[in-house]
Protein backbone atom coordinates (compact mmCIF):
# COMPACT_ATOMS: atom_id res chain seq x y z
CA UNK A 1 0.00 0.00 0.00
CA UNK A 2 2.95 2.42 1.02
CA UNK A 3 4.46 1.58 -2.20
CA UNK A 4 1.42 1.81 -4.20
CA UNK A 5 1.51 5.24 -2.78
CA UNK A 6 5.02 6.05 -3.18
CA UNK A 7 4.81 5.30 -6.86
CA UNK A 8 1.57 7.42 -7.43
CA UNK A 9 3.32 10.27 -6.15
CA UNK A 10 6.62 9.95 -8.43
CA UNK A 11 4.80 9.38 -11.14
CA UNK A 12 3.04 12.72 -10.54
CA UNK A 13 6.00 14.26 -10.02
CA UNK A 14 7.27 12.63 -12.95
CA UNK A 15 4.72 13.75 -15.17
CA UNK A 16 5.15 17.45 -14.47
CA UNK A 17 8.68 16.89 -15.37
CA UNK A 18 8.55 15.93 -18.80
CA UNK A 19 5.43 16.72 -20.20
CA UNK A 20 6.42 19.96 -21.33
CA UNK A 21 9.37 17.84 -23.37
CA UNK A 22 6.94 15.83 -24.49
CA UNK A 23 4.17 18.61 -25.23
CA UNK A 24 7.03 20.68 -27.01
CA UNK A 25 7.75 17.51 -29.26
CA UNK A 26 3.95 17.10 -30.02
CA UNK A 27 3.39 20.49 -30.68
CA UNK A 28 6.20 20.49 -33.25
CA UNK A 29 3.69 18.65 -35.96
CA UNK A 30 0.78 20.26 -35.06
CA UNK A 31 -1.31 22.65 -36.91
CA UNK A 32 -1.23 26.23 -34.86
CA UNK A 33 -5.07 26.05 -33.60
CA UNK A 34 -4.43 22.69 -32.23
CA UNK A 35 -1.27 23.93 -30.48
CA UNK A 36 -3.56 26.37 -28.38
CA UNK A 37 -6.88 24.17 -28.27
CA UNK A 38 -6.24 21.05 -26.59
CA UNK A 39 -3.81 20.16 -23.79
CA UNK A 40 -2.54 16.41 -24.88
CA UNK A 41 0.57 16.48 -26.58
CA UNK A 42 -0.37 13.57 -29.40
CA UNK A 43 -0.90 15.66 -32.44
CA UNK A 44 -4.19 14.40 -34.86
CA UNK A 45 -1.71 13.77 -37.55
CA UNK A 46 1.88 14.11 -38.33
CA UNK A 47 2.73 17.01 -40.82
CA UNK A 48 6.56 16.49 -40.96
CA UNK A 49 6.46 19.30 -43.42
CA UNK A 50 7.36 21.62 -40.68
CA UNK A 51 10.46 20.35 -40.39
CA UNK A 52 12.31 20.55 -43.88
CA UNK A 53 10.90 23.97 -43.14
CA UNK A 54 12.71 24.31 -39.43
CA UNK A 55 16.36 22.80 -41.07
CA UNK A 56 16.48 26.03 -43.66
CA UNK A 57 15.50 28.85 -40.61
CA UNK A 58 14.52 31.86 -40.85
CA UNK A 59 18.50 32.95 -41.41
CA UNK A 60 20.55 32.80 -45.00
CA UNK A 61 22.00 29.16 -43.03
CA UNK A 62 20.43 26.07 -42.22
CA UNK A 63 20.53 24.90 -39.15
CA UNK A 64 23.56 22.12 -40.16
CA UNK A 65 25.51 25.70 -40.39
CA UNK A 66 25.00 26.08 -36.63
CA UNK A 67 25.65 22.32 -35.60
CA UNK A 68 28.64 23.24 -36.90
CA UNK A 69 29.41 26.40 -35.61
CA UNK A 70 28.53 24.91 -32.39
CA UNK A 71 30.94 22.07 -32.72
CA UNK A 72 33.23 24.32 -33.38
CA UNK A 73 33.12 25.94 -29.82
CA UNK A 74 32.51 22.67 -27.84
CA UNK A 75 34.94 20.37 -28.68
CA UNK A 76 37.77 22.58 -28.37
CA UNK A 77 36.22 23.77 -25.25
CA UNK A 78 35.25 19.77 -24.20
CA UNK A 79 38.98 19.04 -24.52
CA UNK A 80 40.62 22.20 -23.28
CA UNK A 81 38.29 21.84 -20.06
CA UNK A 82 39.05 18.36 -19.38
CA UNK A 83 42.91 18.17 -19.79
CA UNK A 84 43.56 21.70 -17.68
CA UNK A 85 41.08 20.40 -14.66
CA UNK A 86 42.90 17.47 -14.52
CA UNK A 87 45.67 18.07 -14.60
CA UNK A 88 45.66 21.33 -12.64
CA UNK A 89 43.63 18.84 -9.70
CA UNK A 90 46.81 16.43 -9.87
CA UNK A 91 49.02 18.88 -8.64
CA UNK A 92 46.34 19.87 -6.27
CA UNK A 93 45.69 16.33 -5.05
CA UNK A 94 48.82 14.67 -4.92
CA UNK A 95 51.88 17.30 -4.13
CA UNK A 96 52.59 20.00 -1.74
CA UNK A 97 54.14 23.70 -2.89
CA UNK A 98 54.87 27.07 -2.25
CA UNK A 99 51.04 28.91 -0.82
CA UNK A 100 49.22 26.19 -1.48
CA UNK A 101 46.47 27.25 0.64
CA UNK A 102 46.49 30.55 -0.43
CA UNK A 103 45.83 29.08 -4.32
CA UNK A 104 43.28 26.39 -2.93
CA UNK A 105 41.42 29.39 -1.61
CA UNK A 106 41.37 31.52 -4.60
CA UNK A 107 40.44 28.13 -6.22
CA UNK A 108 37.21 28.44 -3.93
CA UNK A 109 36.88 32.25 -4.85
CA UNK A 110 36.59 32.02 -8.04
CA UNK A 111 33.83 29.10 -8.05
CA UNK A 112 32.32 31.83 -5.79
CA UNK A 113 33.07 34.59 -8.64
CA UNK A 114 29.22 35.43 -10.69
CA UNK A 115 30.42 35.15 -13.76
CA UNK A 116 28.10 38.02 -14.96
CA UNK A 117 30.99 40.35 -12.57
CA UNK A 118 33.66 39.27 -14.88
CA UNK A 119 32.08 38.96 -18.17
CA UNK A 120 32.12 43.10 -18.82
CA UNK A 121 36.17 43.16 -18.51
CA UNK A 122 36.60 40.53 -20.47
CA UNK A 123 34.63 41.64 -23.10
CA UNK A 124 36.66 45.07 -23.23
CA UNK A 125 39.62 42.38 -22.83
CA UNK A 126 38.78 40.41 -26.18
CA UNK A 127 37.76 43.24 -27.88
CA UNK A 128 40.91 45.56 -27.72
CA UNK A 129 43.14 42.25 -28.44
CA UNK A 130 40.73 42.36 -31.33
CA UNK A 131 39.41 39.01 -31.48
CA UNK A 132 35.87 39.31 -30.93
CA UNK A 133 33.49 37.85 -33.00
CA UNK A 134 35.79 34.54 -32.95
CA UNK A 135 35.35 31.40 -31.25
CA UNK A 136 38.94 32.45 -29.29
CA UNK A 137 36.89 33.87 -25.95
CA UNK A 138 34.61 31.14 -26.18
CA UNK A 139 37.45 28.42 -26.03
CA UNK A 140 40.31 29.57 -24.70
CA UNK A 141 39.52 30.33 -21.41
CA UNK A 142 39.43 26.95 -20.76
CA UNK A 143 42.55 25.92 -21.53
CA UNK A 144 43.01 27.82 -18.26
CA UNK A 145 41.22 25.41 -15.36
CA UNK A 146 38.45 28.33 -15.07
CA UNK A 147 35.49 25.90 -14.50
CA UNK A 148 36.81 25.66 -10.52
CA UNK A 149 33.85 23.23 -9.62
CA UNK A 150 35.70 20.75 -12.00
CA UNK A 151 38.76 21.00 -10.10
CA UNK A 152 37.23 20.12 -7.04
CA UNK A 153 35.51 17.54 -8.08
CA UNK A 154 38.59 15.71 -9.69
CA UNK A 155 40.26 16.79 -6.94
CA UNK A 156 37.80 14.91 -4.14
CA UNK A 157 37.81 11.37 -6.63
CA UNK A 158 42.04 11.89 -6.42
CA UNK A 159 42.33 11.80 -3.07
CA UNK A 160 40.59 8.64 -3.21
CA UNK A 161 42.84 6.61 -5.19
CA UNK A 162 45.65 5.23 -3.01
CA UNK A 163 49.38 6.72 -3.01
CA UNK A 164 50.72 3.72 -3.49
CA UNK A 165 49.34 3.58 -6.82
CA UNK A 166 51.67 6.56 -7.64
CA UNK A 167 54.59 4.86 -5.72
CA UNK A 168 54.13 1.97 -8.06
CA UNK A 169 54.30 3.60 -10.90
CA UNK A 170 56.88 5.85 -10.04
CA UNK A 171 59.16 2.90 -9.15
CA UNK A 172 58.66 1.20 -12.85
CA UNK A 173 60.37 4.61 -14.27
CA UNK A 174 56.98 6.92 -14.97
CA UNK A 175 57.62 10.26 -14.82
CA UNK A 176 55.02 13.10 -13.29
CA UNK A 177 52.88 12.55 -16.23
CA UNK A 178 53.25 9.71 -16.81
CA UNK A 179 51.55 8.54 -13.68
CA UNK A 180 48.58 10.82 -14.36
CA UNK A 181 47.93 9.62 -17.78
CA UNK A 182 48.31 6.14 -17.22
CA UNK A 183 47.50 4.84 -13.99
CA UNK A 184 45.31 8.22 -12.35
CA UNK A 185 43.13 9.17 -15.19
CA UNK A 186 41.77 5.44 -15.49
CA UNK A 187 41.08 5.27 -12.11
CA UNK A 188 39.01 8.71 -12.13
CA UNK A 189 37.26 7.81 -15.50
CA UNK A 190 34.06 8.60 -14.26
CA UNK A 191 34.66 11.86 -13.22
CA UNK A 192 36.77 12.71 -16.48
CA UNK A 193 33.25 12.16 -18.32
CA UNK A 194 30.93 13.92 -16.14
CA UNK A 195 33.28 16.68 -16.75
CA UNK A 196 33.02 16.72 -20.50
CA UNK A 197 29.94 15.94 -20.59
CA UNK A 198 28.91 18.55 -18.32
CA UNK A 199 30.98 21.48 -20.42
CA UNK A 200 29.19 19.70 -23.47
CA UNK A 201 25.22 20.36 -21.88
CA UNK A 202 26.86 23.60 -20.35
CA UNK A 203 27.93 24.95 -23.87
CA UNK A 204 25.13 23.85 -25.43
CA UNK A 205 22.95 25.69 -23.27
CA UNK A 206 25.36 28.94 -22.65
CA UNK A 207 23.44 32.31 -24.31
CA UNK A 208 25.39 34.86 -22.68
CA UNK A 209 29.08 34.51 -23.83
CA UNK A 210 28.17 34.18 -27.42
CA UNK A 211 25.40 36.86 -27.33
CA UNK A 212 28.12 39.36 -26.16
CA UNK A 213 31.23 37.99 -28.01
CA UNK A 214 29.79 36.65 -31.59
CA UNK A 215 28.27 39.56 -33.96
CA UNK A 216 27.76 38.38 -37.64
CA UNK A 217 25.11 35.74 -38.19
CA UNK A 218 27.76 33.65 -40.23
CA UNK A 219 29.16 32.79 -36.76
CA UNK A 220 26.08 32.17 -34.40
CA UNK A 221 25.98 28.77 -32.66
CA UNK A 222 22.36 27.51 -32.05
CA UNK A 223 21.25 28.99 -29.19
CA UNK A 224 21.73 32.88 -31.00
CA UNK A 225 20.09 31.52 -34.24
CA UNK A 226 17.35 30.24 -31.92
CA UNK A 227 16.75 33.89 -30.64
CA UNK A 228 17.47 35.83 -33.59
CA UNK A 229 14.12 32.97 -35.15
CA UNK A 230 12.31 34.39 -32.35
CA UNK A 231 13.01 37.80 -32.54
CA UNK A 232 12.32 37.83 -36.05
CA UNK A 233 9.10 36.17 -36.60
CA UNK A 234 5.79 37.07 -35.24
CA UNK A 235 2.69 35.07 -34.39
CA UNK A 236 1.14 32.58 -36.41
CA UNK A 237 2.61 29.77 -38.71
CA UNK A 238 6.43 30.78 -37.58
CA UNK A 239 6.16 29.29 -34.23
CA UNK A 240 5.59 25.99 -35.08
CA UNK A 241 8.75 26.58 -36.80
CA UNK A 242 10.59 27.86 -33.92
CA UNK A 243 9.58 25.07 -31.88
CA UNK A 244 10.33 22.41 -34.65
CA UNK A 245 13.54 24.12 -34.49
CA UNK A 246 13.64 23.64 -31.05
CA UNK A 247 12.96 20.14 -30.98
CA UNK A 248 15.90 19.77 -33.39
CA UNK A 249 18.33 21.89 -31.16
CA UNK A 250 17.92 20.12 -28.24
CA UNK A 251 19.11 16.84 -30.08
CA UNK A 252 22.68 16.98 -29.52
CA UNK A 253 22.27 17.10 -25.48
CA UNK A 254 19.63 14.27 -25.23
CA UNK A 255 21.94 12.40 -27.14
CA UNK A 256 24.92 12.95 -25.61
CA UNK A 257 22.92 12.48 -21.73
CA UNK A 258 21.46 9.78 -23.14
CA UNK A 259 24.63 7.68 -23.92
CA UNK A 260 26.60 9.00 -20.65
CA UNK A 261 23.59 8.30 -18.50
CA UNK A 262 24.88 5.85 -15.98
CA UNK A 263 28.48 7.05 -16.15
CA UNK A 264 27.26 10.60 -15.86
CA UNK A 265 25.28 10.07 -12.65
CA UNK A 266 27.30 7.95 -11.27
CA UNK A 267 30.01 10.40 -11.39
CA UNK A 268 28.14 12.79 -10.06
CA UNK A 269 26.92 10.85 -7.24
CA UNK A 270 29.66 9.03 -6.18
CA UNK A 271 30.40 11.86 -3.93
CA UNK A 272 32.60 14.07 -6.00
CA UNK A 273 30.37 17.01 -4.00
CA UNK A 274 29.45 15.44 -0.83
CA UNK A 275 33.12 15.87 0.76
CA UNK B 1 60.80 33.34 8.48
CA UNK B 2 61.60 29.63 8.99
CA UNK B 3 61.58 26.99 6.25
CA UNK B 4 58.41 24.22 5.69
CA UNK B 5 58.93 20.82 4.79
CA UNK B 6 57.46 20.10 1.77
CA UNK B 7 55.81 16.77 1.92
CA UNK B 8 56.53 15.32 -1.63
CA UNK B 9 57.40 11.85 -2.72
CA UNK B 10 61.24 11.28 -3.32
CA UNK B 11 63.09 13.17 -6.00
CA UNK B 12 60.00 15.38 -6.16
CA UNK B 13 60.77 19.38 -5.83
CA UNK B 14 58.57 21.61 -4.22
CA UNK B 15 57.82 23.29 -7.44
CA UNK B 16 56.65 20.24 -9.46
CA UNK B 17 53.12 20.99 -8.23
CA UNK B 18 53.17 24.80 -8.56
CA UNK B 19 53.94 23.61 -12.47
CA UNK B 20 51.04 21.84 -12.56
CA UNK B 21 48.51 24.10 -11.29
CA UNK B 22 50.38 26.79 -13.83
CA UNK B 23 47.35 26.71 -16.14
CA UNK B 24 44.77 27.52 -13.06
CA UNK B 25 47.31 30.67 -11.94
CA UNK B 26 47.21 32.19 -14.83
CA UNK B 27 44.04 31.68 -15.70
CA UNK B 28 43.00 32.83 -12.49
CA UNK B 29 44.52 36.33 -13.01
CA UNK B 30 43.78 36.79 -16.66
CA UNK B 31 39.67 35.81 -16.00
CA UNK B 32 39.30 36.49 -12.67
CA UNK B 33 41.70 38.71 -10.75
CA UNK B 34 42.32 41.23 -13.77
CA UNK B 35 38.30 41.42 -14.63
CA UNK B 36 37.66 42.32 -10.86
CA UNK B 37 40.26 45.00 -10.23
CA UNK B 38 39.17 46.62 -13.74
CA UNK B 39 35.53 46.68 -13.54
CA UNK B 40 35.99 48.59 -10.27
CA UNK B 41 38.54 50.81 -11.74
CA UNK B 42 36.10 51.79 -14.70
CA UNK B 43 33.14 51.72 -12.13
CA UNK B 44 35.36 54.55 -10.22
CA UNK B 45 35.84 56.47 -12.89
CA UNK B 46 33.47 59.16 -13.78
CA UNK B 47 32.99 60.89 -17.37
CA UNK B 48 35.66 63.14 -17.28
CA UNK B 49 37.87 59.97 -17.03
CA UNK B 50 38.24 61.16 -13.19
CA UNK B 51 37.49 59.13 -10.53
CA UNK B 52 34.56 59.65 -8.38
CA UNK B 53 31.92 58.03 -6.91
CA UNK B 54 29.42 59.42 -9.53
CA UNK B 55 28.58 56.08 -11.30
CA UNK B 56 27.83 54.34 -7.46
CA UNK B 57 25.68 58.06 -6.97
CA UNK B 58 24.01 58.15 -9.90
CA UNK B 59 22.97 53.93 -9.36
CA UNK B 60 21.50 54.46 -5.95
CA UNK B 61 19.17 57.57 -6.86
CA UNK B 62 18.07 55.65 -10.09
CA UNK B 63 14.73 54.18 -9.78
CA UNK B 64 15.38 51.16 -12.31
CA UNK B 65 18.47 50.81 -10.55
CA UNK B 66 16.75 50.16 -7.45
CA UNK B 67 14.00 48.51 -8.86
CA UNK B 68 16.25 45.97 -10.13
CA UNK B 69 17.93 45.01 -7.24
CA UNK B 70 14.68 44.72 -5.26
CA UNK B 71 13.52 42.35 -8.17
CA UNK B 72 16.64 40.14 -7.63
CA UNK B 73 16.42 40.01 -4.19
CA UNK B 74 13.03 39.01 -4.16
CA UNK B 75 13.25 36.17 -6.66
CA UNK B 76 15.99 35.26 -4.94
CA UNK B 77 13.75 34.76 -1.65
CA UNK B 78 11.40 32.87 -3.36
CA UNK B 79 13.15 30.95 -5.82
CA UNK B 80 16.33 29.46 -3.58
CA UNK B 81 13.90 28.12 -0.34
CA UNK B 82 11.62 26.95 -2.30
CA UNK B 83 14.02 25.18 -4.81
CA UNK B 84 15.83 23.20 -1.66
CA UNK B 85 13.00 22.20 -0.25
CA UNK B 86 11.58 20.52 -3.13
CA UNK B 87 14.83 19.03 -4.19
CA UNK B 88 15.40 17.70 -0.63
CA UNK B 89 12.12 16.22 -0.09
CA UNK B 90 12.35 14.60 -4.07
CA UNK B 91 15.23 13.01 -3.21
CA UNK B 92 13.99 11.39 0.29
CA UNK B 93 11.26 10.09 -1.81
CA UNK B 94 13.64 8.53 -3.98
CA UNK B 95 15.95 7.59 -1.81
CA UNK B 96 14.47 4.00 -1.21
CA UNK B 97 14.84 0.68 -2.87
CA UNK B 98 11.86 -0.04 -5.08
CA UNK B 99 12.03 -1.45 -8.44
CA UNK B 100 12.19 1.46 -11.25
CA UNK B 101 13.45 3.97 -8.93
CA UNK B 102 16.31 4.60 -11.30
CA UNK B 103 13.77 5.85 -14.31
CA UNK B 104 13.02 8.30 -11.97
CA UNK B 105 16.11 9.28 -10.74
CA UNK B 106 16.69 9.88 -14.44
CA UNK B 107 13.18 11.62 -14.95
CA UNK B 108 13.85 14.46 -12.47
CA UNK B 109 17.48 14.56 -13.51
CA UNK B 110 16.43 15.61 -17.31
CA UNK B 111 15.10 19.15 -16.91
CA UNK B 112 17.63 20.41 -14.74
CA UNK B 113 20.45 19.88 -18.01
CA UNK B 114 18.17 20.85 -20.77
CA UNK B 115 16.73 23.65 -18.58
CA UNK B 116 19.43 26.51 -19.06
CA UNK B 117 19.07 25.64 -22.91
CA UNK B 118 17.29 28.03 -25.16
CA UNK B 119 15.04 25.48 -26.83
CA UNK B 120 13.35 25.12 -23.46
CA UNK B 121 13.06 28.41 -22.46
CA UNK B 122 11.29 29.97 -25.33
CA UNK B 123 9.14 26.03 -24.97
CA UNK B 124 8.68 28.01 -21.57
CA UNK B 125 7.56 31.09 -23.12
CA UNK B 126 4.92 29.43 -24.78
CA UNK B 127 3.52 27.28 -21.91
CA UNK B 128 2.74 30.43 -20.35
CA UNK B 129 1.04 32.61 -23.54
CA UNK B 130 -2.68 33.76 -22.98
CA UNK B 131 -4.29 30.61 -24.67
CA UNK B 132 -0.83 28.27 -23.61
CA UNK B 133 -0.88 24.91 -22.28
CA UNK B 134 -0.70 25.98 -18.87
CA UNK B 135 -4.06 28.39 -19.14
CA UNK B 136 -6.04 25.38 -20.80
CA UNK B 137 -4.71 23.54 -18.15
CA UNK B 138 -6.58 25.95 -15.76
CA UNK B 139 -9.49 26.33 -18.00
CA UNK B 140 -10.25 22.57 -17.77
CA UNK B 141 -9.74 22.83 -13.90
CA UNK B 142 -12.33 25.68 -13.78
CA UNK B 143 -9.49 28.71 -13.09
CA UNK B 144 -10.36 31.41 -14.79
CA UNK B 145 -6.68 32.46 -17.13
CA UNK B 146 -3.90 33.96 -15.82
CA UNK B 147 -2.28 37.13 -18.12
CA UNK B 148 0.93 35.64 -16.68
CA UNK B 149 2.89 38.60 -18.93
CA UNK B 150 0.81 41.46 -17.61
CA UNK B 151 0.94 41.19 -13.89
CA UNK B 152 4.46 41.69 -12.34
CA UNK B 153 3.82 38.94 -9.90
CA UNK B 154 2.70 36.40 -12.26
CA UNK B 155 5.11 36.92 -14.34
CA UNK B 156 7.90 36.54 -12.26
CA UNK B 157 6.42 33.78 -11.07
CA UNK B 158 7.16 32.10 -14.52
CA UNK B 159 10.96 32.41 -14.30
CA UNK B 160 10.61 30.94 -10.19
CA UNK B 161 8.48 28.03 -12.41
CA UNK B 162 11.17 27.14 -15.12
CA UNK B 163 14.07 27.45 -12.12
CA UNK B 164 12.50 25.33 -9.84
CA UNK B 165 11.28 22.82 -11.87
CA UNK B 166 15.19 22.42 -12.65
CA UNK B 167 15.66 20.84 -9.18
CA UNK B 168 17.32 18.15 -10.22
CA UNK B 169 20.95 19.29 -9.70
CA UNK B 170 20.32 20.31 -6.85
CA UNK B 171 18.43 16.97 -5.62
CA UNK B 172 21.39 14.71 -7.00
CA UNK B 173 23.45 16.58 -4.44
CA UNK B 174 21.30 15.44 -1.79
CA UNK B 175 20.28 11.89 -3.44
CA UNK B 176 24.32 11.39 -3.21
CA UNK B 177 24.42 12.71 0.75
CA UNK B 178 22.07 10.42 1.80
CA UNK B 179 23.24 7.26 0.11
CA UNK B 180 26.53 8.10 1.65
CA UNK B 181 24.86 8.14 5.51
CA UNK B 182 25.49 5.37 7.80
CA UNK B 183 22.85 2.69 7.95
CA UNK B 184 23.08 2.13 11.50
CA UNK B 185 22.23 5.27 12.60
CA UNK B 186 18.62 4.44 11.17
CA UNK B 187 18.34 1.00 12.42
CA UNK B 188 19.11 2.55 16.03
CA UNK B 189 16.58 5.04 15.35
CA UNK B 190 13.75 2.08 14.43
CA UNK B 191 15.09 0.26 17.43
CA UNK B 192 14.33 3.48 19.81
CA UNK B 193 10.90 3.62 18.10
CA UNK B 194 11.29 6.62 16.55
CA UNK B 195 8.55 7.52 13.34
CA UNK B 196 9.45 8.72 10.39
CA UNK B 197 9.19 12.21 11.16
CA UNK B 198 11.17 12.10 14.49
CA UNK B 199 13.80 10.06 12.43
CA UNK B 200 13.93 12.89 9.92
CA UNK B 201 14.53 16.08 12.18
CA UNK B 202 16.71 14.28 14.82
CA UNK B 203 18.65 11.87 11.87
CA UNK B 204 18.69 13.28 8.29
CA UNK B 205 18.19 16.66 8.58
CA UNK B 206 21.56 16.97 11.41
CA UNK B 207 23.55 14.91 9.18
CA UNK B 208 23.28 16.94 5.95
CA UNK B 209 23.43 20.35 7.33
CA UNK B 210 27.14 21.09 5.74
CA UNK B 211 25.32 20.01 2.08
CA UNK B 212 22.01 21.77 2.87
CA UNK B 213 24.67 24.86 3.48
CA UNK B 214 26.32 23.98 0.22
CA UNK B 215 23.73 24.17 -1.87
CA UNK B 216 22.23 27.46 -0.50
CA UNK B 217 24.99 29.18 -1.24
CA UNK B 218 25.29 27.76 -4.72
CA UNK B 219 21.44 28.31 -5.75
CA UNK B 220 22.17 31.67 -3.78
CA UNK B 221 24.98 32.97 -6.50
CA UNK B 222 22.91 31.55 -9.24
CA UNK B 223 19.80 33.24 -8.89
CA UNK B 224 21.52 36.81 -7.84
CA UNK B 225 23.17 36.86 -11.56
CA UNK B 226 20.03 34.97 -13.18
CA UNK B 227 19.87 36.80 -17.03
CA UNK B 228 19.23 34.25 -19.62
CA UNK B 229 15.01 33.26 -18.64
CA UNK B 230 14.22 37.03 -18.06
CA UNK B 231 15.52 38.09 -20.67
CA UNK B 232 14.33 35.74 -23.17
CA UNK B 233 10.88 34.90 -21.76
CA UNK B 234 9.67 38.30 -20.08
CA UNK B 235 12.06 40.71 -22.07
CA UNK B 236 12.05 42.19 -18.28
CA UNK B 237 8.59 43.37 -18.51
CA UNK B 238 5.92 44.06 -17.29
CA UNK B 239 7.22 47.80 -16.44
CA UNK B 240 10.48 46.16 -15.35
CA UNK B 241 9.13 44.17 -12.72
CA UNK B 242 11.38 41.21 -13.98
CA UNK B 243 14.25 43.03 -14.64
CA UNK B 244 17.36 41.52 -12.93
CA UNK B 245 20.35 43.13 -11.93
CA UNK B 246 21.75 40.67 -14.63
CA UNK B 247 19.57 42.07 -17.42
CA UNK B 248 20.11 45.47 -16.03
CA UNK B 249 23.74 45.12 -16.28
CA UNK B 250 23.46 43.70 -19.77
CA UNK B 251 21.59 46.87 -20.93
CA UNK B 252 23.48 49.35 -19.50
CA UNK B 253 26.37 48.18 -21.10
CA UNK B 254 25.13 46.79 -24.51
CA UNK B 255 22.19 49.20 -25.20
CA UNK B 256 23.19 52.33 -23.73
CA UNK B 257 27.14 51.73 -23.97
CA UNK B 258 27.12 53.55 -20.55
CA UNK B 259 30.18 50.93 -19.53
CA UNK B 260 30.67 53.04 -16.14
CA UNK B 261 27.79 52.09 -14.49
CA UNK B 262 27.51 49.13 -16.12
CA UNK B 263 30.52 47.74 -13.93
CA UNK B 264 29.92 49.71 -11.28
CA UNK B 265 26.54 47.81 -11.09
CA UNK B 266 28.55 44.54 -11.66
CA UNK B 267 30.62 45.55 -8.97
CA UNK B 268 27.92 46.29 -6.26
CA UNK B 269 26.52 42.74 -6.89
CA UNK B 270 29.19 41.19 -6.52
CA UNK B 271 29.97 43.25 -2.94
CA UNK B 272 25.98 41.66 -1.84
CA UNK B 273 26.80 38.37 -2.98
CA UNK B 274 30.03 38.45 -1.02
CA UNK B 275 27.97 39.86 2.03
CA UNK B 276 25.16 37.28 1.73
CA UNK B 277 27.99 34.39 1.35
CA UNK B 278 29.17 36.06 4.46
CA UNK B 279 26.43 36.23 6.68
CA UNK B 280 24.87 32.70 5.83
CA UNK B 281 28.41 31.75 6.97
CA UNK B 282 28.50 33.45 10.23
CA UNK B 283 24.72 33.17 10.47
CA UNK B 284 24.63 29.42 9.96
CA UNK B 285 28.02 28.58 11.89
CA UNK B 286 26.40 27.73 15.53
CA UNK B 287 23.72 25.58 13.18
CA UNK B 288 26.44 23.86 11.06
CA UNK B 289 28.70 23.11 14.24
CA UNK B 290 26.41 21.07 16.44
Amino acid sequence: MRKLLLYFVLGAVGIVMLYPMLWLVGASFKSNDEIFTTIWFMPKSFDTHVYKNAWDTVTPYTMGHYFINTFLIIIPKTVFAVLSSVIVAYGFARFDFPLKKFFSALLICGMLMPSIVTVLPLYRMWSCLGLLDTYIPLTLPSLFACEGMFVFILIQFLKRVPKEFDEAARMDGCGTLRTLFLVLIPCIRPAVISIAVFTFLWTMNDFLSPLIMIQSVEKYPLSLALRLSVDSTGQGYEQRKIIAMSVIGLIPSVAVFALAQKKFISGITAGGLSE
Amino acid sequence: MRSRIYRNPVGVSKFTGLVLILPFIIGAVLFIIYPFVYSFTVGLTDNNGGMSFENYRNILSDSSSRQAFGVTLKYTLILVPLKLAVSLLVALLLNCELKGIGIFRTAFYIPSILGSNLAVIIMWQYLFTSDGLVNQLLSTMGIAPVGWYGDPDAALFIIVLLRLWEFGSTMVIFLAALRDMPKELYDAAKVDGCGNIRTFFSITLPQLKRIIFINLILQTIAAMQEFNAPYMITGGGPLGNTRTIGMYIYEEMFRYGDEGTANAVSWLLFVIIGLIVMLLYKFTEKLRRD
